[in-house]
């Protein structure tokens, strides 16, 4: 029998190391909790009681699979057939839950009665204070006091899930810090307490483990795509802050050599240091956050404040795999700044219906930005992965639009 | 082979106590008053001076150093400044200089040149708190045509396996001391010292017998130093220092370095092995 080998299936390496990029830079005191979570997490996947118990979370609870949905006025418009990977139907409203659920099952498996996370946007934030829920898991989420302002309803939500919002007002205080004060927390309580990270970013084994749980996204995606084409899809877009729902919906393309794969940074509001949040595009790489990836830093090496209309794309580092797959030119990383991330959004809820997430949006985004600089063909197929919905911003959209609600 | 750090604690065994070793992070209040505390940590007796580089995402710290980074890097500080300054305290004091910094602005700087401009301002080990000993290769290789000793940490949570990989790498290294971290947690001034200290102590000295063990992170009273005294080798204070320093320092630049020297001998009187 010929055994097919699977680029995609070689990384991480058991040092945690995307080519280059990834690898373990934690303190002495969360070494223990990384191999704990990484032993577990490689049984689990053995397990098939684990796995069924995933399955149906996934399928009851989250309500996958998400349609993989033809857009058929955003299609007329550009002139290429354009499907919308609606992980906007999710529950909670985002890819998140897809990793929360998985890994607040793993917190069980672990005998953890604790959750910790951070949270941007809040989505991630809700999601895992939905998976705590559930689970019967004490959640504690950090987000930052500037971002609580910018997605109060999301805060709202999460304690209404019983969870508890813990404010950080410590540096930026946005999804950096909240990253930070997190880990500190699990510094200290690691013991008792699993840290639900909700990116692809982090010491190794996260990066793997929340690639593999969002890989759900591409899975169905491809089967979705090949059932009704025929075949597979010229492009595949995603925004990329941290890039969970990226790289969910890119890995089951990667060995599909013929598949564009496209990452949208946030431009925010342009391309001088602190104004953006493009850490593939205008940053270099570095250590931030346990691993080593493209970080936006200064000559000294100090990380640098972000900027964008979208909380979630906030964040001055990506997950190790984007870098990899930037150097090895496997995937294309572009950037979208806030007013065309406001433009896409605007037009999405016109023309078809759909309120994205600004996250999403930057998503959209790309499709006119391509038309505009030719890089559409006419029929092509393209999927974009439509992260999020965006009830969550209407605040920040109407102020930006100009409305007071 | 000894080298200098080793040299240190030959001569606090002797004198039958345990190293003192104050935490400063340069830049913080400002140049000037940084300077000022680490001078006064060495007329206060300090067996080794850490010297603390600030970083913008200090994830191993508690509030006290994350707020001292904020302000240092606020009133300018960096990583050229820092070997600047190390080496107008290594001209002055001729105690051994350990630098403590995160790894980011270290690879930035580029690890050969960060390792010489340490080496060349003094500073004869480094401390990277982000990096466990499986990522410290590259800070080994870069430290050691310079000297420069890497320091490991090991903590109460660190399995026994990790302890000897740890040991085992000090000494292949020929790192000064391990850095044992009192308690799983971040840096900061505690009220009391973890119960199970003696017993993980322990454990690091059966996994690395012939190396130097310092206690730090919580070491907040002289009661702390005495007690980690008993077993360890050297006592690092930090964050307790600069708590001191700004109970009056905002106001009176002078008196809080005072205040943080008063506490420095009451520490280092302390930390005696009998």
């Amino acid at each position: 029998m010929i055994q097919s080998t699977k680029k995609s299936q070689e990384y991480p390496n058991a040092a945690g190391r995307f080519g280059s990029f990834g690898g373990v830079f934690a303190p002495e005191s969360l070494m223990f909790a990384l191999e704990l979570l990484e032993n577990e997490y490689l049984a689990a996947r053995q397990d098939p009681l684990f796995q069924r118990q995933l399955d149906d979370l996934l399928k009851d609870f989250v309500g996958r699979e998400t349609p993989l949905y033809y857009a058929r006025n955003l299609s007329e418009h550009f002139g290429a057939k354009i499907y919308l990977k609606r992980e906007d139907l999710a529950h909670t409203g985002a890819h998140k839950i897809n990793n929360a659920i998985g890994q607040a099952l793993l917190t069980k498996r672990m005998g953890k009665q604790r959750v910790i996370a951070e949270t941007g946007a809040g989505q991630h934030g809700v999601a895992t204070a939905a998976a705590c829920a559930l689970l019967g898991l004490e959640c504690v989420i950090y987000m930052g006091v500037e971002d609580i302002r910018r997605q109060t309803l999301n805060a709202f939500r999460i304690r209404l899930m019983g969870a508890e919002v813990c404010a950080v007002e410590s540096g930026s205080k946005t999804l950096k810090d909240a990253i930070n004060e997190a880990m500190r927390d699990w510094v200290t309580n690691a013991q008792t307490t699993h840290y639900l990270i909700g990116s692809a970013v982090g010491p190794h084994p996260f990066p793997r483990i929340v690639r593999d749980f969002q890989s759900v996204i591409g899975k169905e995606a491809r089967r979705q795509i090949l059932a009704a084409e025929g075949r597979l899809p010229d492009k595949v877009i995603a925004c990329v802050g941290g890039g969970s729902n990226a790289i969910g919906i890119f890995h089951p393309f990667i060995d599909d050599a013929a598949v564009e794969l496209i990452g949208v940074e946030a431009g925010g509001s342009g391309p001088e240091p602190g104004y953006n949040a493009a850490s593939l595009t205008y940053g270099s790489p570095g250590a931030l956050h346990g691993s080593y990836s493209y970080v936006l830093q200064n000559d000294d090496g100090q990380i640098l404040e972000t900027q964008s209309v979208s909380a979630g794309l906030d964040y001055p580092g990506v997950g190790p795999e984007h870098s990899m797959l930037k150097e090895t030119g496997r995937a294309r990383y572009t950037t979208i700044e806030d007013v065309a991330a406001l433009a896409a959004f605007q037009a999405l809820c016109r023309m078809e219906g759909i309120i994205p997430a600004l996250e999403s949006a930057h998503a959209i985004a790309e499709l006119f930005a391509l038309r505009e600089n030719g890089g559409l063909r006419a029929g092509e197929i393209i999927i974009v992965n439509l992260s999020g919905r965006g009830d969550k911003d209407m605040n920040t959209a109407a102020s930006a639009l100009g409305v007071s609600l | 082979m000894t080298n200098t750090l080793q040299n240190v604690f030959a001569t606090t065994k002797q004198e039958k106590r345990a190293a003192f070793i104050p935490y400063v992070m340069l830049g913080y209040p400002n140049e000037a008053a940084s300077l000022a505390i680490a001078q006064a940590m060495a007329d206060a007796g300090a067996d080794i001076i850490e010297l603390g580089a600030p970083f913008s995402d200090p994830l191993a710290d508690g509030a006290t150093i994350q707020k001292a980074s904020q302000r240092a890097l606020e009133n300018g500080m960096t990583l050229r400044k820092y070997f600047q300054m190390a080496e107008q305290i290594a001209r002055k004091t001729n105690i051994p200089l350990v630098m403590m910094g995160y790894y980011n602005p270290l690879l930035r700087m580029g690890l050969d040149e960060a390792m010489r401009s340490a080496a060349n301002s003094g500073i004869c080990g480094c401390i990277t708190p982000d990096l466990p000993v499986e990522e410290s290769l590259a800070v080994i290789s870069a430290g050691k045509p310079y000297t420069i000793a890497p320091i490991f940490l090991a903590a109460p949570s660190s399995s026994d396996r990790r302890l000897k990989a740890i040991g085992a790498a000090a000494q292949e290294a020929d790192s000064g001391f391990i850095y044992c971290v009192s308690l799983n947690g971040v840096t900061g001034a505690r009220a009391a010292l973890a119960e199970d200290l003696p017993q993980f102590m322990q454990r690091v000295h059966v996994a690395a017998p012939n190396i130097p063990l310092c206690v730090g992170f919580g070491i907040s009273k002289p009661k702390h130093a005495s007690l980690a005294a008993r077993y360890a080798d050297g006592v690092i204070v930090g964050s307790a220092l600069m708590n001191a320093y700004d109970e009056v320092g905002a106001t009176d630049t002078a008196a809080g370095v005072k205040s943080a020297e008063i506490l420095a001998r009451r520490m280092r009187a302390a930390a005696v092995t009998q």
